[in-house]
C-alpha cells in the first residue's frame, strides 16, 4: 500500500512540483491551500506525512503542527517543515512543537524525497 | 569762713539744683519739654569741663603753661569736623534704643553679654580715678575754703576732724541716687537731670569768669598789665608750648580729649543718650567750642595771678581760682567760686554714676542674674523696684570705688593726671566703636580681643603705675619692671623710651586694641547676627529713624503675658500706658488674650530695652516666647539661603528631569532602534521568504526537468514556462526591492518635469492592453480632457498605475471582470481613481496594503503572484509627488485605489 502524502502550501507553482516529486516516488499526494483545509484534510483522512508551508494563510504551520502533534491519534503523523523562512529561531519553535523536520527552501527534490521515505520507512521497521 | 556757712551754702545749691531737676521733670510731663532745644544741650555737654577743668586747667597752667590746652582742643575738633561721627552715634543710639556706651558696643557686636560686661567693668575701672579727682577736690576746696587762714597759707587741715571726702562721696551718691533712680526707664530722657546740669555748666563758667575777672582787672589792670607783670616775674615761658616733652604728648592728649569727649561713659550718655534731636548737634557744634574757648580764657590769667600772688610761698596751684579770691579777702567771691568747683564736680559725678549705674545694672547684673537660674528672675513679681535698687547700689559702689582710689593714689596725683587716666580707658572703647560703625567686617570676637587687650595694657602701663607711686605697690614695679624683667616696665614697655608715660601707654594699648580687633576680627567668619548688627550700625540713615528695631520675633505668647512681663520691669502702670499707646498708634484694639504679634513683641522688646538694655531684653523676651526669634536681616538671609538652596534643588530636579527624560528617548531611542533593527530583521527575513519563494519553483523544476524522465512533452513546455516566469517574479521583486531601498533612503533619481496626466495614464494603459483583453477584462476609462500638467516623473508615474492597475486585474471578477479608471481636476490637483469589481478591501487592511510585503491572499491562483511590494512603492511615489494614495470600495463594492498630485501652477 503506497503511502500517503499531505502538501500544504499555498503557491501553486511549488504544490505542482511537489505534487510531480511525490506521485513520482510513488506516494499518494493530496493538497491543502490554507492551514485550515489541512486540519480538514487531515480529519477527512490520515496521511502518513505532512509536507506544511509555514506561511499559510487562515491557520499557520506552526498551528497546524501544534494541532497535529497534541492530537494522540495523530501523533504519529510526519511532519516534515518546508518553508522559505530560514531563521534558527523559527526551525526551533517547529522542532518544539514536535515537528520531525525542517527542510527549507528552495529545496532538493531527491533531498526531499529521501526525508520523506525515509521518514515512513523508520515507522515501518518500528511497527515491525 | 564758717563751715557751716559752706555747708548750708552747698546743700542750698545742691537743693536748687534739685529744684531745677524737678521742675524740668514736671515741664515734660506736661510735654512742654525745658531741655528740648540746642543751648541746653549744649549746656549738658560741657559736663566735660569737670573740677579737673576747674580746678586742674589752672594748676597745669601755672606749671606747663599752655599744655592744658589740648584737652579742650579734642573736644573742639571732634565737634568742629567730626560731628559726623557724633551724628551717626545719635541716631543709632536712637533707633536701638540704646542706653549707654556699654549698651552701643554690645549691641553692635551681635548683643553680646560678655562685651557688654566687658564694656562695663572698664567703665567703671576707667571712671573710678576720675570720680575720685572729683571727690578729691570738692574735700580740698571744701577743707581749703573753711580752713584757710591767709597768714598761714596754705596749711589747711580738717576743721571737723572727720573724712571729709568720705563725706562729700555718701552726700553725692544720695544725690545721684534722688537724681538718676526715680525712674526706671533710663532710654526715657531725664530731662531734670539734663536741666540741672545744663545749670551747673552755667554756674561754673560764671564763676569762673567771675574769678578770671577778678584777677586780670582788680588784682591786675587788665591783660596788657597782666602779661607785663608776668614778664616781671619770669613767667613768660607759660605763654608758649612746652618744648621739654616735645610736641608728642600734645598729640596725645588731643587725641585722648577727642577719644574722651566720645567715649566717656557720662560723655557719650549725655551727648547721644539723652539727645533729643540730631539737628540740636548742628549748634553743639559751634557752641560747645565756644564754650571751651571761654571758660579757657581766664586759665593764665588765674594761674600768673596765683603764681604772683603766693610767689614763694609752697602753693597748690590746683586751687588757684579758691585761693587767689581768698588771699584778697574776696570771700564771697571765693564761696562762688566754691560752688563753681562744686558745681563742676557734682555734674561729673552725677551723671557719671548714673550712666555707670545703668550700665551696672543692664550689662552686668541683670544678665548675671538671668542666668542663674536659682535666682528665677522671671518668675519674679515687680522687678522694677529689684532694677532701681540695682542701680542705686551701683551708684554708692562706684562713689565708694572713687573714694577708694582717692585713698590709694589720688593724693600723689594732680588732678590733671589723673583725668588722663581716665581718659586713656576711655579711649580703648575708640577702636570697637568707630570700627563698629564704619566698618562691617568688625566681629564681636574681635571687639572683646581689641578691648581685652588694649583694656589689660592700660591696666599695666597707667593704673598700676598710679598705685605703685602711691606706695601700694612696690616702687621697683616701675623701676624695674615686673619680676624685675626690664622689658616689662610699666612706662617703657619692650624697652620703648623717650615717650611720657601717656603717649607711651596709649601706643601700647592702642596697638593691641586695634591690632586684637582687626585681626580678630578678619580671622574667621562674622556671625550672622555681627553680621546683621554691623550692616545695621554702619549702614544706618536718616530713613532708619522712622523703623524702630530689626527685631523679629515670632512665638505664641499673648499680648496679656507679655504687658505683665514688661511691667514687672518697668512697672505695670508704666507697661499698660507703653501697650495702650502702641496700640493706639498702630490703630489696634488689644485683646489680652491675643496673641502678640511680631511688632508688639518688637515693642515690648524696645520698652525692656530701655530698662535693661538690649541683650538682656532679647534673653527675657527669647525665654518667654519660647519661639525662634530671627531678625528681618536673618530671615532675609535665611530666605536668601533658602532661596538658593530652592533654587540649586531646582537646577537638580531640572537636571534631573532633562536626565530623566533623555534617559526616557534614550529608552525610546534604543527601543526604536531595536524596532528597526527587529524590522529590518522583519524585512530581510520577508524579502529572503519571497526571494526563496520563487526560487524554489525555479529549482524544483529544473530538477524535475533534469530527471527528464517519465514526464511529457506538455509537461516539459509548462514547467519551463513556469521556470521562466518565475524568474521574471524574482527580477521584478530584486528591481522593487532596489526602487525602494532608494527611495526610503531618498537616493532615488527622479527626473521630474511637467507632465501631462492623461497622456502618461493612457501610456501605461496601454502596456498592459495585451493582459486585459486576454482575461477579458472591461476597462472603462474616464480621462478629463482638460486636466492642468503635474509635476512629476513621468516614467514612475506611469509605474504607479500599472502597479494599481495590476492589482485590479489580479483581484477583479474572473470571468467578467471591471476595471474603471477615472482622472479629473480636483481642488488644485489630479485626482485618480482606479477601481475593481473585485471582492473590495476589508476596512482594517485599508492602511495596511501600503505595506512593504504586504500581500493579499485573495488573488486568483492562476495570475503571477506579486510581489507585496508595488502599492509600497505607489505610495512612495505619490508622497514624493506632493500627493496622497488611499484605497476604499468602489460603489460595485470592489476595491478603489485613489491618488492626488498637486497641479504644477498650484
Amino acid at each position: 500500500m503506497a503511502y500517503s502524502v499531505l502538501v500544504a502550501e499555498d503557491e501553486p507553482n511549488i504544490v505542482l512540483s511537489l505534487q510531480f516529486i511525490m506521485k513520482k516516488a510513488g506516494l499518494n499526494v493530496r493538497v491543502a491551500e490554507n492551514g485550515a483545509q489541512a486540519v480538514r484534510e487531515i480529519e477527512i483522512e490520515k496521511p502518513d506525512v505532512v509536507l506544511l508551508d509555514i506561511m499559510l494563510p487562515k491557520q499557520d504551520g506552526f498551528s497546524v503542527c501544534e494541532t497535529i502533534k497534541s492530537n494522540a491519534e495523530w501523533a504519529d503523523i510526519k511532519v516534515i517543515m518546508l518553508t522559505a523562512k530560514s531563521r534558527d529561531e523559527d526551525r526551533q519553535r517547529a522542532m518544539d512543537l514536535g515537528a520531525d523536520d525542517y527542510i527549507t527552501k528552495p529545496f532538493s527534490t531527491r533531498e526531499l524525497v529521501d526525508r520523506v521515505l525515509e521518514l515512513v520507512n523508520e515507522d515501518r521497521i518500528a511497527d515491525a | 569762713m564758717q563751715g557751716g556757712l559752706v555747708v548750708g551754702v552747698s546743700f542750698a545749691y545742691l537743693g536748687l539744683l534739685f529744684a531745677i531737676a524737678y521742675y524740668g521733670e514736671r515741664r515734660a510731663a506736661q510735654g512742654r519739654s525745658l531741655v528740648n532745644n540746642p543751648y541746653i544741650y549744649t549746656l549738658s555737654i560741657a559736663v566735660y569741663c569737670t573740677s579737673w577743668t576747674f580746678y586742674g586747667s589752672v594748676g597745669r597752667a601755672a606749671k606747663t603753661g599752655l599744655d592744658f590746652l589740648p584737652i579742650y582742643l579734642g573736644p573742639t575738633l571732634v565737634f568742629v569736623v567730626w560731628s559726623f561721627v557724633l551724628a551717626k552715634i545719635i541716631r543709632i543710639c536712637k533707633i536701638h534704643r540704646i542706653t549707654s556706651i556699654a549698651d552701643f558696643i554690645s549691641t553692635r557686636y551681635g548683643k553680646n553679654f560678655a562685651l557688654g560686661s566687658l564694656v562695663t567693668i572698664i567703665a567703671v575701672i576707667g571712671t573710678t580715678p576720675y570720680i575720685s579727682l572729683q571727690l578729691k577736690s570738692i574735700a580740698t576746696s571744701f577743707n581749703l575754703i573753711v580752713g584757710f587762714k591767709n597768714t598761714d597759707f596754705p596749711t589747711y587741715g580738717n576743721p571737723f576732724g572727720i573724712d571729709t571726702t568720705l563725706v562729700v562721696a555718701i552726700a553725692l551718691a544720695l544725690f545721684a541716687i534722688l537724681f538718676g533712680t526715680r525712674h526706671i526707664e533710663s532710654s526715657e530722657h531725664h530731662e531734670g537731670l539734663v536741666a540741672a546740669i545744663a545749670f551747673e555748666s552755667l554756674i561754673k563758667l560764671f564763676a569762673f569768669l567771675a574769678v578770671g575777672f577778678f584777677v586780670t582787672f582788680s588784682v591786675f589792670d587788665g591783660f596788657g598789665d597782666l602779661f607785663y607783670q608776668a614778664m616781671a616775674h619770669g613767667l613768660t615761658h607759660l605763654f608758649v608750648v612746652n618744648h621739654d616733652q616735645g610736641y608728642g604728648q600734645w598729640v596725645t592728649m588731643t587725641i585722648l580729649s577727642m577719644a574722651a569727649i566720645l567715649f566717656l561713659p557720662r560723655q557719650f550718655y549725655i551727648t547721644a543718650v539723652e539727645n533729643r534731636d540730631e539737628i540740636q548737634l548742628r549748634t553743639a557744634a559751634w557752641l560747645f567750642p565756644l564754650y571751651l574757648l571761654v571758660i579757657n580764657i581766664f586759665v593764665l590769667p588765674i594761674a600768673i595771678g596765683g603764681k604772683i600772688s603766693f610767689a614763694g610761698l609752697a602753693s597748690d596751684a590746683d586751687m588757684f581760682v579758691l585761693t587767689v579770691p581768698l588771699h584778697f579777702d574776696q570771700t564771697q567771691l571765693a564761696l562762688f567760686a566754691f560752688i563753681g568747683g562744686l558745681s563742676a564736680a557734682t555734674s561729673m559725678v552725677i551723671v557719671a554714676s548714673i550712666a555707670l549705674s545703668t550700665m551696672v545694672c543692664n550689662n552686668l547684673v541683670m544678665p548675671l542674674l538671668l542666668r542663674w537660674e536659682w535666682v528665677n528672675l522671671t518668675e519674679r513679681g515687680d522687678l522694677s523696684a529689684l532694677l532701681l535698687n540695682i542701680r542705686r547700689a551701683s551708684i554708692l559702689i562706684i562713689l565708694l570705688l572713687g573714694y577708694g582710689y582717692f585713698r590709694i593714689a589720688s593724693e600723689s596725683y594732680s588732678l590733671v593726671t589723673i583725668g588722663l587716666v581716665s581718659f586713656s580707658a576711655a579711649a580703648q572703647f575708640a577702636p570697637a566703636i568707630i570700627g563698629g560703625i564704619f566698618w562691617k567686617g568688625g566681629s564681636s570676637r574681635g571687639a572683646l580681643t581689641g578691648l581685652s587687650l588694649g583694656f589689660l595694657v592700660w591696666l599695666y602701663t597707667l593704673l598700676l603705675p598710679s598705685f605703685a607711686q602711691s606706695g601700694w605697690l612696690p616702687i621697683n614695679f616701675i623701676s624695674d619692671g615686673l619680676f624685675g624683667i626690664y622689658s616689662l616696665k610699666p612706662y617703657a614697655l619692650f624697652g620703648l623710651e623717650g615717650f611720657d608715660s601717656l603717649s607711651h601707654s596709649l601706643f601700647w594699648s592702642m596697638l593691641a586694641n586695634i591690632g586684637g580687633y582687626v585681626v580678630v576680627s578678619l580671622w574667621g567668619d562674622l556671625s550672622p547676627i555681627d553680621r546683621i548688627q554691623g550692616s545695621l550700625f554702619v549702614d544706618v540713615s536718616e530713613e532708619n529713624l522712622g523703623q524702630k528695631d530689626s527685631q523679629y520675633w515670632q512665638g505664641t505668647a499673648t499680648i496679656g503675658s507679655m504687658q505683665e512681663l514688661v511691667g514687672r520691669f518697668v512697672g505695670t502702670e508704666r507697661a499698660e500706658k507703653g501697650f495702650q499707646a502702641f496700640a493706639s498708634d498702630q490703630n489696634i484694639v488689644m485683646n489680652e488674650n491675643d496673641i502678640a504679634d511680631s511688632k508688639m513683641l518688637a515693642h515690648a522688646e524696645s520698652v525692656l530695652s530701655g530698662a535693661i538694655g538690649s541683650a538682656t531684653a532679647r534673653v527675657i523676651i527669647g525665654s518667654m516666647i519660647k519661639g525662634e526669634n530671627v531678625s528681618f536681616n536673618e530671615v532675609f538671609q535665611i530666605l536668601d539661603e533658602t532661596t538658593q538652596v530652592i533654587e540649586y534643588s531646582r537646577m537638580l530636579e531640572v537636571k534631573s528631569t532633562e536626565l530623566e527624560e533623555t534617559s526616557l528617548k534614550l529608552q525610546r531611542a534604543n527601543k526604536r532602534l531595536k524596532e528597526f533593527d527587529s524590522l529590518k530583521d522583519d524585512f530581510l527575513s520577508t524579502i529572503s521568504h519571497e526571494l526563496r519563494t520563487p526560487l524554489t519553483s525555479i529549482r524544483a523544476f529544473s530538477e524535475i526537468l533534469f530527471d527528464a524522465d517519465g514526464t511529457t512533452h506538455e509537461e516539459r513546455q509548462h514547467f519551463l514556462g513556469i521556470i521562466t516566469k518565475e524568474s521574471e517574479r524574482l527580477t521584478r521583486l530584486i528591481d522593487q526591492i532596489l526602487d525602494l531601498a532608494k527611495m526610503e533612503a531618498g537616493r532615488m533619481n527622479w527626473t521630474m518635469s511637467n507632465v501631462d496626466p492623461a497622456s502618461t495614464i493612457k501610456e501605461a494603459l496601454a502596456t498592459m492592453d495585451g493582459l486585459i483583453k486576454e482575461r477579458k477584462i472591461q476597462l472603462i476609462v474616464d480621462l478629463s480632457d482638460t486636466i492642468p500638467e503635474i509635476r512629476a516623473d513621468r516614467d514612475q508615474l506611469a509605474q504607479v498605475v500599472i502597479n494599481v492597475v495590476s492589482n485590479a486585474i489580479k483581484f477583479c471578477k474572473h470571468p467578467g471582470g471591471i476595471i474603471r479608471v477615472s482622472a479629473r481636476s480636483h481642488l488644485n490637483g489630479l485626482l485618480v481613481s482606479i477601481s475593481d469589481n473585485g471582492s473590495g478591501v476589508l476596512p482594517e487592511h485599508r492602511d495596511f496594503i501600503f505595506e512593504k510585503f504586504h500581500q493579499s491572499r485573495q488573488g486568483s491562483n492562476e495570475m503571477p503572484v506579486g510581489t507585496g511590494l508595488g502599492l509600497a512603492i505607489c505610495r512612495q511615489i505619490i508622497t514624493f509627488f506632493g500627493g496622497d494614495i488611499w484605497a476604499d470600495n468602489g460603489k460595485e463594492g470592489g476595491a478603489r485605489i485613489t491618488f492626488n498630485i498637486p497641479f504644477s501652477s498650484a
